[in-house]
């Protein structure tokens, strides 16, 4: 998908500065998130990059409203929906804003049938006129994502991982929405598996220009499917960019050490590669004192002014 | 140099399940050796077979499995210095559990949370296998335990060895898992999976780690994965598993610059190059197959968009492409169409090549 | 495998194939399907099933089986016009005696077929035992069907909302569960007249505390879950999440707790007839019978042996089932 011209769109999505800490005793609050904002315009698929405890899961479900954000501004469609929802707002974010989860063991309700999984959305916002419109709904849309409409009568553990994400996928899909969050959808999947799903996704995203939040650790899927690229790390953003202003020139030490850990399937290469060492806490980095620095184009990172210029002298 | 000897060798395995839907043909006909010093890869997906295949080994194998036939020979010298030869298939599981697993044949498994015990600090954990294999005094097994944790790259091992796996991260605590596996001296590393669960900044070092012990301590050490960044970095030899039965096996380097199987071309294919404008990944339609009811002919036919008549009569055997590569493809027949490799492949293994020959 | 296939010429040609696309494995067995293999393998729920499908056969039918009403007292006038009662009369079988003795069998009711002997009042016991296991096993199921559904909602709601909603309810729930039985059934005796309310009464009180401890720990295992998630993500109200996501997911283990408060409840309404503050005159359950037979346990020992018998039955098969449902429900790996 080519980067869209941002100057004459509004962003679909737009999240400034989302704060989400979790109490979990009295002396203890885990600082999942800390000041992130991106911006998601329709249509585009942007890429949040991270490895475990980055806080791109929690950054997920503080957008759909899984949680409530701690602080911070989310607008989705020109709505805020970080606060509390009232009952218009809801129901947009509820049909206009989708899911789809990382486990393809536990995303299914092990006791319901396939077209119950799938036709929920639409059982729950009244959008089929009867049982048999919302079967004929389900049974078109386990084809679109390359299962058979006969599937609709057979239960979750009948299938394999693949099959479950491709009915996690319909479940999102057949209502229709404008962005889609992914939520590591592939990691838990076969390598030829995981190729067969972000081709689907990619041709979903032709067919219904919906826009994707692709939540991963695998820089590799990550550069292939998203137009743009957020890094993570310990709960902040610390790099952000289209995918080619990233991959050509990283600038946070962090991103370096990410790009240079992803592997080649090239023995020759990956023998001779040496992972660039990145350790935070003795790095005399400190997060919290930086600032958005922009490096050129839509180019940002996160640092104090003098590490911004070290880095890029 | 590795001295061309074969420590351990997979004689025609073949084994089945018996579940409550019925029997699943799980491994069918699997032949592999591993050579003294070296790293050999077993590559598959979910269902392949290539986890039940080592467990076999190790006699880890559930309740329920029938080992139909085959034989897993593991030569090493004993105790009296004498070099024997023994069935693993044919010894008591008992035997098995005192004599050779940890002792000689190490696993390393895939979760580091749930291969430690969470009620017991990790010191005691390295030297448990001290004391019931190698009849250690505490302060000896205490010594050889700090050395370890430091080999394996633990910096302060004094203070690490009081402490509970939960207090560690993911990379230390398979990292401690390793020293374990280590503290019996074996001579056979299994390791499955051992750095899918870890951070891929932190994969890299395990694996390192792993290559420069298996130097130092002349280790022959079996990777399974499904991982095929994990196979360039440290194998010697790779060998594809599907459905239960090796499909292709070669040299690391014949594997990925010369594949012949349509399995393994659509394995390297389907993962995402860096340097590609591609739209579409290609990848391998459908699932692997339900070993319930075992397909008739060629396991991979109903997936193989070159899949021949002959593929849906009878199963092809393994053919041979050079000394050390085999591919069990009809496609390699003398009377086989000529099949050329999806110019997108092709396009990637030429690029391949070229960035390789900058180190060779 | 095919060895020896000799390949022709033919063979070796592509197959074009167009439908690689659809997916069209899986694995063929029913959740339900498994469960009741399982279940059915283990010999000791199979026998605990038999022996409850059998006593609730024998409550359905043993009173009609012969001519007496679970209240008609044996009797007659005889010569002088004097009521004779059948009482005390141990268990006959006029047919097995004459069979083995050779002889007719002697005394006033001898042409009477009494498998379990009578009471003290001249009733048939084989008709009062199958009556009062019927009264039982029907005060069980009403009360612990009806406490399923309180317990269950109690606790399914309770765990969802967690926190403060959670706190005061579980407060509620330990309050509840400190009194001891006998102290609400004596306090309820003061309000309401002995009988089969006061046992049902009793009963709803206290059984549902385990059923909605259940609930909850279920809940709490599956209210993280993902597919739980999505549901929220789809915009389901907390009720549809609650009881059409979670509940049909928790239906194994309060199934199994449900085979286990049957006998307590069986029980309970035992003892509190047995102390004389269940079931009314005429009415008999096992507990009154067993009452009954108390009294004469040392001179007519046969009257207590069938309620005791038929009580242990009952709670040894309730619990056989329950243990089977438990492991058959158990997680397991799914498929391969």
């Amino acid at each position: 998908m080519s980067q869209t011209n941002k100057n004459l769109q509004e962003p679909l999505l737009e999240v400034s500065n989302l704060i989400q800490h979790f109490r979990v005793s009295r002396s203890f609050t885990v600082k999942a998130v800390n000041g992130v904002s991106f911006n998601i315009y329709p249509g585009e698929t942007y890429g949040l990059v991270g490895e475990s405890g980055s806080g791109k899961t929690t950054i997920g479900r503080s957008v759909i409203r899984l949680y409530q954000p701690t602080s911070g501004s989310v607008r989705f469609q020109g709505r805020e929906i970080a606060g509390k929802l009232d009952g218009e707002t809801r129901e947009v974010l509820r049909k206009d804003m989708q899911m789809i989860f990382q486990d393809p063991m536990a995303s299914l309700n092990p006791r319901k049938k396939v077209e119950d999984i799938i036709g929920e959305g639409l059982m729950i916002h009244g959008l089929a006129k009867d049982r048999k419109e919302r079967q004929q709904l389900v049974g078109d849309m386990l084809k679109k994502v390359g299962l058979s409409p006969e599937h609709a009568a057979r239960y979750p553990h009948q299938f394999s991982g693949g099959q479950r994400q491709r009915v996690g996928i319909a479940r999102a899909l057949i209502m229709n929405p404008k962005l889609i969050i992914a939520d590591e959808c592939i990691s838990a999947l076969d390598v030829s598996i995981q190729a067969q799903v972000v081709n689907l996704m990619k041709d979903i995203q032709e067919e219904t220009h919906c826009a994707y939040l692709f939540i991963a650790h695998d820089l590799s899927m990550v550069k292939y499917i998203s137009d743009r690229i957020g890094v993570l790390h310990l709960g902040y953003m610390v790099e952000a960019g289209t995918k080619e202003e990233i991959f050509s020139n990283p600038v946070h030490p962090y991103t370096k050490s990410l790009l240079s850990a992803i592997p080649h399937p090239n023995p020759e290469v990956e023998r001779h590669r040496t992972a660039v060492a990145y350790d935070y806490a003795s790095s005399g980095i400190d997060y919290a004192a930086g600032t958005k620095h922009s490096v050129g184009g839509s180019h940002v990172v996160l640092g104090t002014d003098e590490e911004i210029r070290t880095w890029t002298a | 140099m590795s001295e061309n000897k074969t420590i351990l060798n997979i004689r025609d395995l073949d084994i089945s399940f018996k579940t409550n839907a019925g029997t699943v043909h799980a491994i069918r006909g699997v032949n592999l050796d591993l050579q003294k010093g070296e790293t050999v890869a077993i590559v598959g997906e979910s269902g392949s077979g290539k986890s039940v295949t080592m467990k076999a080994a190790m006699g880890l194998l559930d309740a329920n499995a029938t080992v139909n036939r085959g034989e897993i020979l593991y030569t090493y010298t004993d105790e009296k210095g004498q070099e024997t030869t023994v069935d693993l298939l044919k010894l008591p599981k008992k035997q098995l559990r005192q004599h050779y697993n940890g002792q000689r044949i190490a696993m390393v498994f895939q979760d580091p949370m749930t291969s430690l015990d969470p009620t017991m600090t990790i010191g005691k954990q390295i030297m448990e296998g001290m004391f019931l294999h190698k009849n250690m005094s505490k302060e000896a097994a205490k010594a050889r335990a700090l050395e370890l944790l430091q080999l394996v790259g633990i910096t302060d091992a004094e203070k690490r060895f009081k402490n509970y796996p939960h207090q560690l991260s993911g990379g230390m605590r398979q990292r401690v898992v390793i020293a374990i596996a280590l503290s019996a001296d074996p001579d056979i590393l299994i390791c499955d999976e051992p750095t899918t669960a870890l951070d891929v900044t932190i994969q890299a070092r395990i694996l390192e780690l792993i290559m420069d012990i298996q130097e130092n301590m002349k280790l022959s050490v079996i990777y399974i994965t499904h991982d095929l960044g994990v196979v360039a970095k440290v194998a010697d030899y790779v060998n594809v598993m599907y459905a239960g039965k090796i499909v292709e096996v070669g040299n690391v380097n014949e594997i990925f610059f010369e594949p012949k199987h349509p399995y393994t071309w659509g394995l390297l294919s389907a993962m995402p190059d860096l340097e590609t404008e591609d739209d579409r990944l290609y990848s391998i339609p459908g699932s692997p197959p339900n070993l319930l009811h075992e397909p008739k002919g060629d396991a991979f036919a109903a997936r193989n968009q070159f899949a021949l008549a002959i593929d849906e009569k009878a199963e092809p055997p393994l053919f041979q492409v050079s000394p050390t590569h085999w591919a069990a493809t009809w496609l390699l027949h003398p009377d086989a169409p000529k099949v050329e490799i999806p110019p997108e492949l092709q396009a990637r293994l030429e690029r391949a090549r070229k960035e390789a020959e900058k180190y060779l | 495998m095919e060895k020896g296939y000799i390949p022709s010429k033919e063979d070796f040609t592509l197959l074009q194939r167009q439908d690689l696309y659809t997916d069209t494995n899986f694995a063929s067995q029913s959740y339900w399907k498994s469960v009741a293999m399982h279940f059915f393998k283990n010999r000791r729920a199979v026998i605990g099933l038999v022996i409850i499908l059998l006593i609730i056969l024998f409550a359905a039918i043993g009173p009609s089986m012969n001519e007496f009403g679970y209240r008609d007292i044996v009797q007659y006038r005889n010569e002088n016009n004097k009521r004779v009662v059948a009482k005390g009369i141990a268990p006959q079988i006029p047919a097995l005696h004459k069979l083995f003795t050779g002889e007719e069998l002697e005394g006033n009711f001898s042409q009477y077929t009494f498998l379990f002997g009578t009471d003290d009042l001249g009733r048939d016991l084989w008709t009062r035992t199958w009556y009062g296991a019927r009264v039982s096993l029907l005060i069980a199921f009403v009360t612990i069907i009806i406490d399923m559904i309180i317990g269950m909602s109690y606790g399914l709601v309770s765990g969802y909302f967690g926190g403060l909603t959670d706190n005061v309810m579980q407060r509620f729930v330990e309050i509840a569960n400190s009194v001891p039985r006998l102290v609400i059934v004596s306090v309820l005796a003061i309000f309401m007249p002995k009988g089969m309310g006061l046992v049902i009464v009793a009963l709803l009180l206290t059984e549902w505390i385990g059923m909605s401890k259940i609930a909850r720990a279920e809940m709490l295992k599956i209210k993280e879950q993902e597919y739980v998630l999505a549901s929220r993500t789809l915009g389901a109200g907390h009720g549809h999440i609650i009881f059409r996501q979670i509940l049909p997911n928790t239906i194994g283990p309060i199934i199994t707790q449900v085979m286990f408060s049957i006998p307590t409840a069986i029980f309970t309404e035992a003892f509190l007839s047995f102390v004389g503050v269940g079931i009314a005159l005429p009415q008999c359950s096992v507990g009154t019978l067993i009452e009954d037979g108390f009294n004469n346990i040392t001179t007519l020992p046969y009257q207590i042996l069938p309620p005791i018998i038929v009580l242990a039955l009952l709670m040894l098969g309730f619990n056989f089932i329950g243990d089977g449902l438990r492991e058959a429900l158990a997680p397991k790996l799914e498929d391969m």
